[in-house]
């Protein structure tokens, strides 16, 4: 049998993934003594996680003075540090790792909005509530059509990705959600056109939509809920302090001032005293019933990952394709365009090969909009990474035509061709086939690449897995699986460059 | 009858001139041979006449049997041609073959592949009709089996008849060879140089640089010698050969005869 390294490696692979594999089983490890109060007032300050891109009235960057952080969750932690003796410290990161940053130890406690909810108190403790939320359906002004649940068959609604109203969502029947990562964008497609709805909990709404004069609430908040801090589940003894805080500000009158300076105190919070003297009954309060999705068995979730993975296929061939032809386009005329035509050319290939392609994506879909021009999702990631890739395959292809003797085109002008000609028949064939590696090399990246446009609303793969992730807590396995599944769609393009890499060394230049 | 006419051609890359008040013509049927030391322009003239190269002043008058006045090229100083002189360069192409040094077969297309090209994209021949034409000129040279070959597969001597054949397939009213035997192997200089004197024979019109001294002697009609850019002698092989007038000639001569 002829040894083939190609398939060794994939063994080795697979094996190192298998033999990974029980500890994605153990994700619950024993919870044992810890001191972190004791640290948090040796250190001084109380570290609290929590995301600035979910906004305002929560964290957001004082719009006078952007360095500074303001929000009802930062005068909050300052009460409950002050209360601790201790200064308070925000640590950024995205909402949807809040927790898994918590189990990880990248700060003391997690405050966002979060929501108390039966899966999320397997994974963590929570103090008692410091916040009653609602959800609130917010439609464009003059939709008449939607007024409340109900009316949203067939309609395409925008939530956050993982949030309660998201779950709330799942349960009507014929919606098609659409989620975010952030709170502005949803409001933002809503107005222009591309949602019918935004289902968001009201102080979101309150801050975002009730201002703005193309957007209306649609009916009363529905749900009811709770946001309590997140505390690690061994953290008991801080557990205890903050709880203590919470319901201190509750007695003097201080946590009611905080919502009524950010215009967020309605009779509703008047639940929160009963709370504050129970200590054990959260567990249940919960109106949102969450399917016990840590149990669930792991191959319930291919059909969602696989529906994610084809549409990276989709966006990633026809991103390639559009690549591939707009940079033959672009190197002809950056070779033979002549002065203005030729600078056209080289300006686009370095501003789209100098500038991140995330910015490039956000002005494609949320920035045209402001000129008049309205792309849906789809076309929008299409074009971004297409456009974006055009620039380096232009650069590819320009590699390969100086690669090209220049006796080629010599020859071929000799023989009565014209320019457009030669290039067509004698020197983009043989360009080509020296470019190709390259080709395929970029296709494997974009594929990867392709998880960008998860921030213009597009459900992917990498979306598709944040979503669930961030829903069952089951970061380890479900990335394990769709890492295998990148892998999988990847490495037979590897191979099929490797195949004609070799083919080109040969002798043989048919492909 | 003149067929190419080369009036005061001069010819600069940057301030140095390489080409200095050029002043040739070649005869319907006649075999121009130019010789002279490397780098003294003999390359760029004939790139010049198929227009590969522009000029700076002068002009090339090429006298065609199907077109009743001549096409001039013109001298150019712009960078890039215009539509219109693209067009003129284009017509001379069509009645001027040219032979290269490198040989410049095109790697991706098999032999038969290579000679056809033109025949069918240029002069819109049928397939069938291209091929038999190609398989008539390849058998007289002596490559009819080597049909669906790979140019790689060929020796230089091969490749050089293959290029040769492809510039004929294009039926060309002049051939222009430029030192087409100097990146060959000493051995496979012959079997070239006998396809391109059986062409000089048979009639056509040539114009050749050379290193071949012998060749040069036996085949041509007629011998320039071409120095610094200058064309400093002309005349029958004889008289170049056995009488030089000018002193640089003779010099040239004995070099280039002592070498073997």
């Amino acid at each position: 049998m002829k040894f083939k390294p190609i398939l060794t490696i994939s063994y080795v692979i697979s094996l190192c993934l298998i033999l990974l594999l029980p500890f994605c089983l153990y994700t619950d490890i024993a919870y044992g003594f810890s001191d972190t109060l004791q640290k948090i007032k040796e250190r001084g300050y109380l570290l609290w996680g929590s995301d600035q891109e979910g906004g305002a009235p929560y964290v957001f960057p004082d719009p006078e003075d952007p360095s500074r952080l303001i929000g009802f969750e930062v005068d909050i932690a300052e009460a409950i540090a002050r209360r601790l003796g201790v200064r308070q410290r925000m640590v950024q990161n995205s909402w949807e790792s809040l927790i898994p940053g918590l189990e990880r130890g990248d700060y003391d406690i997690a405050m966002n909005g979060i929501e108390i909810t039966p899966d999320r108190q397997k994974r963590v403790l929570f103090s008692i509530p410091y916040y009653v939320y609602t959800e609130q359906l917010v439609v464009r002004r003059d939709e008449t059509g939607i007024n409340s649940l109900d009316d949203l068959k067939g309609k395409k609604v925008g939530t956050l990705s993982g949030a309660v109203a998201h779950r709330i969502l799942e349960q009507v029947e014929g919606v098609k959600i659409v989620v975010y990562s952030g709170v502005v964008e949803p409001y933002e497609d809503l107005a222009l056109g591309r949602l019918d709805a935004v289902f968001l909990d009201l102080p979101i709404a309150a801050y975002y939509a009730k201002p703005d004069r193309r957007l209306r609430y649609a009916g009363d908040p529905v749900g009811e809920g709770f946001y309590g801090i997140a505390i690690r589940r061994d953290d008991k003894e801080l557990k205890e302090a903050i709880d203590d805080a919470l319901r201190d500000m509750l007695l003097s009158g201080e946590l009611k001032r905080i919502y009524e300076k950010w215009d967020m105190w309605n009779d509703t919070q008047r639940k929160l005293y009963l709370m504050a003297k129970k200590t054990d009954t959260l567990s249940r309060s919960g109106e949102v019933t969450v399917e016990e999705a840590r149990e669930t068995p792991i191959f319930k979730f291919f059909p969602t990952l696989l529906k994610g993975a084809g549409l990276t296929v989709l966006i990633s061939v026809i991103s390639m394709a559009v690549a591939i032809v707009l940079g033959l386009i672009l190197v002809l005329m950056r070779l033979y365009g002549g002065v203005p035509i030729s600078t056209i050319a080289q300006a686009y290939i370095e501003i789209y090969r100098g500038t991140p392609l995330l910015i490039q994506l956000y002005i494609l879909y949320y920035g045209l909009p402001n000129i008049g021009i309205s792309l849906n999702p789809l076309s929008a990631a299409i074009i971004g990474l297409g456009m974006n890739y055009a620039a380096y395959e232009a650069e590819l292809y320009r590699g390969g035509i100086n690669s090209v003797s220049k006796g080629q085109m010599e020859a071929a002008l000799s023989l009565g061709m014209t320019q457009g000609l030669a290039l067509r028949r004698i020197i983009l064939p043989q360009a080509f086939r020296v470019a190709l590696p390259g080709i395929t090399n970029d296709f494997i990246a974009l594929f990867k690449d392709s998880s960008l446009v998860s921030v213009i609303a597009m459900v992917e793969l990498t979306k598709t897995y944040t979503i669930l992730a961030t829903n069952t807590l089951r970061f380890f396995e479900l990335g394990l699986i769709v890492a295998l599944l990148y892998f999988g769609m990847s490495y037979p393009l590897s191979i099929i460059a490797r195949r004609l890499e070799e083919r080109l060394k040969g002798r043989r230049w048919k492909l | 009858m003149e067929i190419i006419i080369i009036r005061d051609l001069y010819k600069y890359y940057g301030e140095t001139a390489v080409l200095k008040g050029i002043n040739l013509s070649v005869n319907r049927g006649e075999a121009l041979a130019i010789i002279g030391p490397s780098g003294s322009g003999k390359s760029t003239l004939l790139r010049c006449i198929n227009g590969l190269e522009v000029f700076q002043k002068g002009e090339i008058m090429i006298n065609s049997t199907v077109t009743s006045t001549p096409i001039a090229l013109h001298s150019v100083n712009k960078k890039r041609p215009s539509r219109e002189d693209r067009e003129t360069i284009r017509r001379v192409r069509l009645l001027v073959g040219m032979v290269f040094q490198q040989f410049n077969l095109f790697p991706h297309m098999t032999v038969i592949e290579n000679i056809i090209e033109a025949p069918v994209r240029v002069l819109g021949q049928k397939r069938e009709e291209a091929m038999e034409g190609a398989i008539t000129l390849l058998r007289r040279v002596g490559l009819e089996d080597k049909l669906n070959r790979y140019p790689d597969e060929l020796s230089g001597g091969e490749q050089q008849r293959v290029a040769i054949v492809r510039a004929l397939a294009m039926r060309p009213e002049v051939m222009l060879f430029d030192e087409p035997t100097s990146s060959l192997d000493p051995e496979m200089v012959g079997e070239v140089l006998s396809v391109i004197k059986d062409l000089i024979y048979e009639g056509l019109t040539t114009i050749i640089s050379t290193h071949e001294m012998e060749f040069a002697r036996d085949v041509a009609d007629r011998v320039a010698v071409l120095y610094g850019g200058e064309i400093i002698e002309e005349g029958i092989p004889e008289k170049i050969f056995e009488a030089p007038e000018n002193e640089k000639t003779r010099s040239f001569l004995s070099r280039i005869l002592r070498k073997r």
